[in-house]
C-alpha cells in the first residue's frame, strides 16, 4: 500500500544522491538510516554540521526505535551544543524519546545545554572537563562553545573585564593574552587598560551593544513586498 | 499534569459502536432511502460535467443535511448500495467511501477493522490521483478536507494503537496482520508524493515570476485541466506541516510550509479550515522554536480575522471546529506573550479578547514563581496538538498505555525552556525603571550576588535575541541594554510608526478596487 509508493520512488537512476538530496527528496524512507549515520560521522572528523540531515535521522529513529544507536544519538547532541545560539540542541531533544534522555550521557548532556542556555560558563567548563571522555572525541567543541561564549558577551558587553572573559572562554594567563591578540587583530578588539581591577577588553560596536547603530528596522520592508506593487506603479 | 488534557477523538462522550448498533432502528448497509439516491446520482453528474459550484452546494450542504436527517448516528448506506446509481464509477466510489469513512469517524466510534478499511481506501483513492487518470474539478473544501481527515485519521489511529492495555487479542493480532496500515513512513510518503507529483513548489515559484496562474483561479484550472491532483499537493504541504508537528519535529515542519506564502492570501486561506490549520500549526511550531515574535504575530493576524467573520461561518459544520481553535490560539498567544512581552504587535480586538479570557492567567505566568508553571502547564496542555509516538508497539513489551508519551515529553521540555527564562521577568521589572545602575547596586536588588547577575544579564541577551532561520540575529526584546564595565545602561525603545508597510496596503488596496470598477460594465 504505502511502501508501494516509496518503491516507485526508489526505481530511479542508481548514480549516488548526496544526503543532501536525499534528504530533501526522500527522507521518509528506513533505508537511508545507515548513510545519515555515516553522514554523522563525516561531519564530526570534518568539523562540518547539517542539522536537517541530523533531525531526519532521529526521526527515522523514532520510528524504528531499536535501530536507534545512543552513540549517534551523543554526537548528534555535542554538534547541536556547537550550533548554539540556535536552539538546535531542544530541536533534536524534542525527538528524542524521554527514556533514552534518562540515561547517563545524555543527562549529562542536557545539564551541558543548560549551563550554556543560562550562561553559566564557569558550571560549565567544570562540567565539561568531567565529561572530557565524551566531548574529546568531537573536533572543534572547544573552539565553538568558546564562540558562542563571546557571541552572548558581544551582544551584552561594551566594556568587559578580563576576568569575566576568562571564564567564559576558559583561558586564563598565556594563553588568554595570546586569544586576545589573535581577536585583536582579526575580530576588532581592543585592549584598554582599566581602573584598579585590571584589563578590559572593548567588543565591537554592533547594533546589540551600542543601540545607537539600531536601524529603525521597524520601517524596514523587504524588498519582496515592494515588487508586490511592481504590476501596479508599472 | 493537566486533568483536562484529553486524548479522545473530537467526537461525543459516549458513542455508540459502529458496528451493528443495538438501538432501535437496525443499520442496514443495503437500505438507500430516495433522498440518497438522488444524492448520489445528482452528485455524480455534476462531478462529471465539472459544475465546481454544483459540487459545493451538495457537498457543503445536502451532504450535512442528509447527515444530520437520516444518519444522525448510523452510518450512510454502503459504497455497494449506491455503486449501481452511479455506473460502478471506481473514482466515485473511492470518494463516496472516502465521506462514508469520515461521517463514521465524526459520529461513531470506529473499530479496527474499519480504521484499517479507511486506509485502503486513501490508499486506492491517493494512487488514482497520483497516476494522473483523474479528471474532474472539485471544490476546494472537498481537497482540503480530504487531507485534512488523512492526517486526523492517523493522529487517532496513533493513539488507539498505543493503549494496549484495553486491546483485545484479536485486536493484536489483527494489528500485526496489517501493520502497513497508517504506517507513518505511508502517511508521509503518501503527502510527500502528492506535493511532488502535482509539482506544486514549482508552479507557486513560476507563479511568484509571473509564468503561471494558481492562486489567482484559486487553484480551479480553466483550460479544461483537473485542479485535484494540483490542490491535493498544495494541502498536504499544510499536511506535512502537521505531521511534523504530531511528532515534534518542528523544523521540517516549517520547511515543509516555506513554499507557501503566508504573509499574503493564497490558496491555503480560501478555506477557513485550511486557513486555520495552517496559522495554528506555524505558531505552535514558532512557539517551540523560541521565535516568539513570528508566532505572536500570525495570531494576531488569524485572531482578527475569525473575530470579524466567524459570523458568516455559523451555519457551517467546521464551526465548532473555529471555535475550539480559536480558543486554543488565544492561549498559546497568552504563552508567547508573556515569555515575550511585545503588546504592540497585538490589535486591541485582540488584545482585549485576551485580557478577558486570560488577564489573571498572564499575570501568574510573568510572575515566574512556582505558580507560575502550573498556568504555564494547563494553557500549554489544553492548547498543544494530540502528539503522537509514530512506532507500532514493541511485541515483547508489555501492555501499557503510552498514548501520552509524546505529549509528556512536549510539555516537559517546553516547561523546562520556561524554567531557564525564570529570572529574567525580575531583570525586565528592574530596567524598566532605571536608565543606568551599578551591577552591585542591582545585584543587591535582585537578591544575587554579582557574577549571577552577570549570567542572568548574559541570559537575557540571549533568550531575547533569537536565531531566524536564515541564521540572523534577531531581538525581540522589549526593554533592551548593554553594560558598560560594571554598569548597565538600558536603552530606550522608541515605538515608531510603520508608513511602509501602511502604504503598500493602501496601494494595493486602491489597485483592487479599481479592478472592481473596472469590471463593472456600464449598460
Amino acid at each position: 500500500m504505502g511502501r508501494e509508493v516509496e518503491k516507485q520512488q526508489q526505481q530511479q537512476p542508481s548514480e549516488p544522491y548526496t544526503v543532501e538530496q536525499l534528504v530533501a527528496f526522500n527522507p521518509y524512507n528506513p533505508d537511508i538510516l545507515h548513510e545519515l549515520e555515516n553522514h554523522v560521522n563525516e561531519q564530526v572528523s570534518a568539523e562540518t554540521y547539517n542539522l536537517d540531515a541530523n533531525l531526519c535521522l532521529l526521526r527515522l529513529y523514532q520510528f524504528e526505535p531499536e535501530r536507534m544507536s545512543t552513540q549517534i544519538v551523543a554526537r548528534i547532541l555535542i554538534k547541536a551544543l556547537m550550533a548554539m545560539p540556535a536552539p538546535d540542541f531542544s530541536l533534536c531533544l524534542f525527538l528524542i524519546p524521554e527514556r533514552v534522555q534518562m540515561e547517563e550521557q545524555f543527562k549529562t548532556l542536557i545539564v551541558l545545554s543548560h549551563y550554556l542556555e543560562t550562561a553559566r560558563f564557569r558550571q560549565f567548563w567544570d562540567e565539561a572537563a568531567k565529561s572530557r571522555h565524551i566531548l574529546e572525541s568531537i573536533p572543534g567543541f572547544e573552539q565553538a562553545i568558546q564562540s558562542y561564549a563571546i557571541h552572548v558577551l558581544s551582544l551584552t558587553y561594551q566594556k568587559i573585564p578580563r576576568t569575566v572573559l576568562a571564564e567564559a572562554v576558559n583561558v586564563e594567563g598565556l594563553a588568554l593574552d595570546k586569544f586576545l591578540e589573535h581577536h585583536v587583530t582579526n575580530s576588532g578588539w581592543v585592549l584598554e587598560k582599566g581602573h584598579s581591577k585590571g584589563q578590559l577588553i572593548i567588543l565591537p560596536p554592533t547594533e546589540f551593544n551600542h543601540p545607537e547603530l539600531k536601524k529603525n528596522s521597524a520601517d524596514n520592508i523587504p524588498l519582496e513586498h515592494v515588487t508586490r506593487i511592481f504590476p501596479i506603479l508599472g | 499534569m493537566a486533568s483536562n488534557y484529553d486524548y479522545g477523538d473530537h467526537q461525543q462522550q459516549q458513542p455508540p459502536s459502529a458496528a451493528p448498533p443495538s438501538s432501535d432502528v437496525a443499520y442496514d448497509p443495503n437500505f438507500v432511502p430516495d433522498s440518497v439516491k438522488t444524492f448520489v446520482v445528482h452528485l455524480y453528474r455534476h462531478i462529471r460535467d465539472k459544475n465546481v459550484y454544483e459540487i459545493h452546494q451538495m457537498y457543503e450542504f445536502s451532504y450535512q443535511t442528509l447527515s444530520d436527517r437520516l444518519f444522525k448516528d448510523t452510518p450512510w448506506p454502503s459504497v455497494d448500495a449506491i455503486a449501481t446509481y452511479v455506473d460502478n464509477d471506481h473514482v466515485f466510489c473511492l470518494l463516496y467511501r472516502e465521506m462514508w469513512f469520515r461521517h463514521l469517524f465524526a459520529r461513531l466510534q470506529p473499530t479496527l477493522k474499519q480504521r484499517i478499511d479507511s486506509w485502503d481506501n486513501y490508499c486506492s483513492l491517493f494512487q488514482v490521483v497520483l497516476v494522473g487518470v483523474v479528471n474532474m474539478q472539485l471544490p476546494n473544501q472537498w481537497l482540503w478536507d480530504m487531507v485534512d481527515e488523512f492526517v486526523y485519521q492517523f493522529q487517532s489511529f496513533c493513539q488507539y494503537r498505543a493503549k494496549m492495555k484495553i486491546k483485545t487479542e484479536h485486536e493484536i493480532s489483527l494489528l500485526r496482520q496489517f501493520d502497513q496500515a497508517w504506517n507513518v513512513y505511508g502517511v508521509l510518503n503518501f503527502l510527500q508524493a502528492l506535493v511532488e507529483k502535482s509539482m506544486i513548489i514549482e508552479i507557486l515559484e513560476r507563479e511568484k515570476q509571473g509564468i503561471e496562474q494558481f492562486t489567482a483561479t484559486d487553484g480551479y484550472d480553466y483550460n479544461g485541466g483537473s485542479n485535484v491532483l494540483k490542490v491535493l499537493g498544495y494541502f498536504s504541504m499544510v499536511g506535512l506541516l502537521r505531521v511534523h508537528c504530531l511528532l515534534g519535529d518542528y523544523q521540517s515542519g516549517l520547511k515543509c510550509l516555506r513554499p507557501i506564502d503566508i504573509s499574503q492570501q493564497g490558496v491555503y486561506s480560501s478555506v477557513i479550515g485550511s486557513h486555520i490549520a495552517t496559522i495554528y500549526h506555524y505558531g505552535f511550531a514558532n512557539l517551540m522554536l523560541r521565535r516568539y515574535v513570528d508566532a505572536i504575530r500570525e495570531f494576531n493576524k488569524i485572531l482578527v480575522y475569525i473575530f470579524k467573520t466567524k459570523q458568516y461561518h455559523q451555519k457551517s459544520p467546521q464551526y465548532e471546529q473555529i471555535l475550539k481553535k480559536n480558543e486554543q490560539m488565544y492561549a498559546l498567544l497568552a504563552i508567547c506573550l508573556s515569555l515575550c512581552p511585545q503588546v504592540k504587535l497585538v490589535e486591541e480586538t485582540v488584545n482585549s479578547q485576551l485580557r478577558e479570557k486570560y488577564g489573571e492567567k498572564m499575570t501568574r505566568m510573568q510572575r515566574y514563581d512556582d505558580e507560575a508553571f502550573v498556568v504555564y502547564d494547563e494553557l500549554f496542555s489544553y492548547a498543544c496538538p494530540k502528539f503522537i509516538t509514530p512506532s507500532a508497539p514493541n511485541s515483547d513489551e508489555p501492555l501499557i498505555n503510552y498514548n501520552q508519551d509524546a505529549y509528556r515529553l512536549q510539555l516537559k521540555l517546553f516547561l523546562y525552556e520556561v524554567k531557564q527564562q525564570q529570572l529574567l521577568a525580575g531583570v525586565r521589572t528592574f530596567l524598566r525603571v532605571y536608565s543606568s545602575i551599578s551591577l552591585g547596586k542591582l545585584a543587591t536588588y535582585m537578591e544575587v550576588d554579582e557574577s549571577t547577575l552577570r549570567t542572568i544579564l548574559l541570559t537575557y541577551k540571549h533568550k531575547t535575541h533569537a536565531v531566524d532561520t536564515q541564521g540572523k540575529i534577531i531581538s525581540n526584546a522589549d526593554v533592551d541594554f548593554y553594560i558598560d564595565d560594571d554598569v548597565v545602561q538600558v536603552v530606550e525603545s522608541k515605538s515608531s510608526k510603520q508608513y511602509g508597510d501602511y502604504f503598500l496596503r493602501q496601494i494595493a488596496k486602491l489597485e483592487g478596487m479599481i479592478n472592481d470598477l473596472d469590471r463593472v460594465k456600464l449598460v
